[in-house]
């Protein structure tokens, strides 16, 4: 019902859009192949940083034996994501490896070594209805859920409900615009119910009103899918069918289409209340959720020249080289394109692994492809400004870029350009306008994080010579509080010393006096007390012993040992 | 007629106090444009000393290599004076680069510590020290004081994070006629 109102009236449009040729049927004529692991000398590399944020925390050593769907490396905070291992194997290496990203740089990945067996660990599903939202959020994160659309953003930090910013529409996004990916249209034609299951999920969280699914008119078989599994739902999901425009798929554009909102320069969607996910999103939160298996697979569409194109679902980690060979396409002599013709980049090797945010590889650019002849003059057509679908004013902002103006280049927002490439398609000049926009925006970006350190090294830089001074200030201090200190300790010693000497001699004559006065007691207590006052009696006696030894001539001794 | 100016010498005077500028906003303004390394290649103790020079017409606008051309530029178009090649005598521009001490070979004297203007080395004495990379300038001023010299400027690496997009360039293929 609620379909039916938006087809009819209240459907919208975005300003200019282009209709490349589509290329999507060679690859929809085959149902998804499901490629399993049985060969135990299979290696995959996968590596940390398959998302927008943090690079996650490693968790295992090289030599370890894991189980497939073991946590090997924890997102690191809130803006991150985390990674599994695809299959039961070994840790091989943990070293910087080629990583698909248009740089061509390498990155730390950890490097799995199957064993055989593709043995999973144990893991349940949740009930998320009977646990608080917040461990179902933990389990987003822990379960390495990101938006698999192609930008990769970690989708707890999505799905967390604000109450500054209440969202009250959830737009599902199987629009899938851009020529050669099928991958979501497939999804949606064989998991439809899968699908709707994770949008219940994601409509629980986030406790929306309204949950609309947007899939383009090229897809009809996927949107009756959708339109069947959405009628079972306890939850009213509106399908609704948009006309196949280039870049309608971009989240702003099928935002506008959709509910003919617009969110502000800068500003998010949820801003106006509304939050965008993929539908393959949609269909790993169930995976996730309701059977406890984490993102360790995704679908990878193999096209261009290549003997069975069609929809993969691919264990991560597996060397894109592997991929195309078993889609019967040539992996030497020859360059992929990761991501569709209008916004992918040309791979920096044919081995690099299949990451989250890999949709489609298209086999034999050169081919397909062929270097557009040489860039003129622009002519001041504006036919770039008329197929801008952000109404940006493109051949302005290739002068400021292309001169190095990027103060003005950002006045004339840069930054809400979405790189679709719509402008590059349409220009007669074959500018590569996009080329200079991703320089200008990178240089911008780079310049912005100079300022950053300056600021902060300026902050720095004044506290130090702040505390140097205060260091300074207060040893100063301190001297000068020795200084008064001293003097006062040396007045009082000044001021003290003769009555000090004079108490001191006055000690020492007293003890003198008593040490004295002790010996004289002394002395008289030791004088012998029996000569003196004896009786005549006694005294008679003396005087007859002296006189016996005055006889034996020891009268002369005698007197001589008194007197020594 | 008398009555209104006075009227507005007292507004005048009023806003002269109330909205009364802190410090010269020119200095300040030329000290944003400086990359704030802090190397004292300009000749002066610091970017906050060197901008002070040029606001007082001490020093050209063409003594900081860590500014690079760009700067230059800037300063130029700020003080409203022509363009000059960056000047030889004060060095010239390098990658940005971090200092990184190999830590088998330090002793601990905390010469480096003391030299660093941005508080960037941490350690203490005859304890080995280490470079904080997300603060370190690149000054090199912790080179010279180092007695082992175990200090080494090593240039920031390209990363799938740092890295920029380039300028789109074309080939040129030669034509035989």
């Amino acid at each position: 019902m609620l379909a039916n109102l938006f087809k009819s009236s209240k459907l919208s449009s975005f300003n200019g859009g282009v209709h490349p040729p589509q290329h999507k049927l060679e690859s929809t004529r085959a149902p998804i192949s499901v490629l399993t692991i049985k060969n135990a000398q299979q290696v995959f590399v996968l590596p940390l940083r398959q998302h927008v944020g943090k690079v996650s925390k490693l968790l295992v050593n090289v030599g370890d034996h894991v189980l497939k769907g073991q946590l090997l490396a924890n997102a690191d905070g809130q803006m991150s994501a985390a990674v599994h291992a695809p299959t039961s194997g070994t840790i091989v290496s943990v070293q910087d490896q080629l990583i698909p990203h248009p740089s061509g740089l390498p990155d730390i990945a950890i490097t799995l070594q199957a064993d055989g067996e593709d043995r999973w660990v144990e893991h349940h599903a949740m009930d998320y209805r009977s646990v608080s939202k917040r461990e179902v959020l933990e389990r987003l994160r822990e379960g390495g859920v990101v938006g698999l659309g192609g930008a990769t953003f970690p989708s707890h930090v999505k799905l967390r409900e604000e109450a500054k910013h209440p969202v009250d529409t959830l737009i599902l996004n199987g629009a899938e615009c851009e020529p050669f990916i099928t991958c979501d249209d497939l999804l949606m034609r064989e998991r439809a119910e899968e699908i709707v299951r994770g949008i219940e999920i994601m409509q629980y969280l986030l406790n929306t009103k309204e949950c609309i699914i947007g899939i383009e008119d090229n897809k009809p078989e996927a949107a009756q899918a959708m339109r069947d599994a959405a009628s079972k739902s306890q939850i009213l999901i509106a399908v609704v069918v948009v006309p196949t425009v280039y870049p309608s798929g971009g989240a702003r554009q099928l935002i506008k289409i959709l509910t003919g909102k617009e969110a502000p320069s800068g500003k998010r969607s949820t801003d106006i209340g509304i939050q965008c996910f993929n539908v393959a999103t949609a269909y790993t939160v169930h995976r996730l959720v309701n059977h406890g298996e984490p993102v360790i697979s995704r679908i990878v569409t193999v096209t261009g020249k290549v003997a069975r194109p069609g929809n993969y679902d691919v264990p991560l980690g597996l060397a894109v080289g592997e991929l195309v060979a078993l889609a019967g396409g040539a992996v030497e002599n020859t360059e992929y394109i990761m991501g569709g013709p209008m916004m992918g980049f040309t791979l920096p090797s044919n081995h690099v692994p299949v990451v989250k945010a890999m949709n489609c590889i298209i086999v034999g650019k050169p081919e397909i492809f062929p270097e557009p002849p040489p860039a003129m003059p622009c002519i001041r057509c504006a036919r770039c400004a008329d197929a801008c679908p952000v109404s940006l004013q493109p051949q302005e902002l290739y002068w400021f870029a292309k001169s190095d103006n990027f103060e003005k280049a950002r006045d004339y927002k840069l930054f809400d350009c979405i790189e679709c490439g719509c402008c590059t398609y349409v220009c007669p000049s074959n500018i590569p306008l996009v080329q200079y926009y991703r320089y200008a925006k990178s240089e911008i970006i780079a310049l912005d994080k100079a300022k950053q350190a300056a600021d902060i090294a300026r902050e720095r830089n004044e506290f130090r010579l702040h505390r140097i001074e205060r260091e300074k200030q207060e040893r100063a201090q301190k001297h000068a509080q020795k200084a008064a200190g001293a003097k006062t300790e040396s007045a009082k010693l000044e001021a003290a010393p003769a009555d000090a000497a004079t108490k001191a001699e006055e000690a020492k004559k007293a003890a003198l006096a008593a040490a004295i006065e002790r010996a004289k007691v002394q002395k008289a207590e030791i004088a012998p007390k029996n000569t003196e006052e004896v009786s005549p009696q006694i005294q008679a006696d003396i005087a007859a012993i002296e006189a016996r030894r005055a006889e034996a001539g020891l009268a002369e001794v005698a007197p001589q040992d008194e007197n020594n | 007629m008398i009555g209104l100016a006075v009227l507005l010498g007292m507004v005048l005077g009023y806003a002269a106090l109330k909205f009364k500028v802190d410090g010269d906003p020119l200095v300040a303004r030329i000290d944003a444009i400086l990359p704030q390394t802090q190397c004292g290649q300009c000749g002066f103790p610091g970017c906050k000393p060197y901008a002070t020079a040029i606001a007082n017409g001490e020093a050209d606008i063409n003594q900081c290599p860590p500014g690079g051309d760009a700067g230059v530029h800037a300063l130029a178009d700020l003080l409203g004076v022509e363009y000059k090649p960056l000047n030889a005598e004060n060095g010239v521009p390098k990658p940005k680069s971090v200092a990184v001490i190999d830590e088998n070979i330090c002793i601990g004297c905390t010469l480096c510590i003391q030299a660093c203007p941005v508080d960037a080395i941490l350690g203490a004495a005859k304890h080995m020290h280490t470079v904080i990379a997300s603060e370190c300038t690149g000054c090199e001023l912790c080179l010279a004081p180092c007695p082992v010299d175990c200090i080494a400027m090593l240039p920031i690496a390209e990363s799938p994070d740092n890295w920029k997009w380039k300028y789109p360039v074309f080939e040129i293929k030669v034509v035989n006629s």
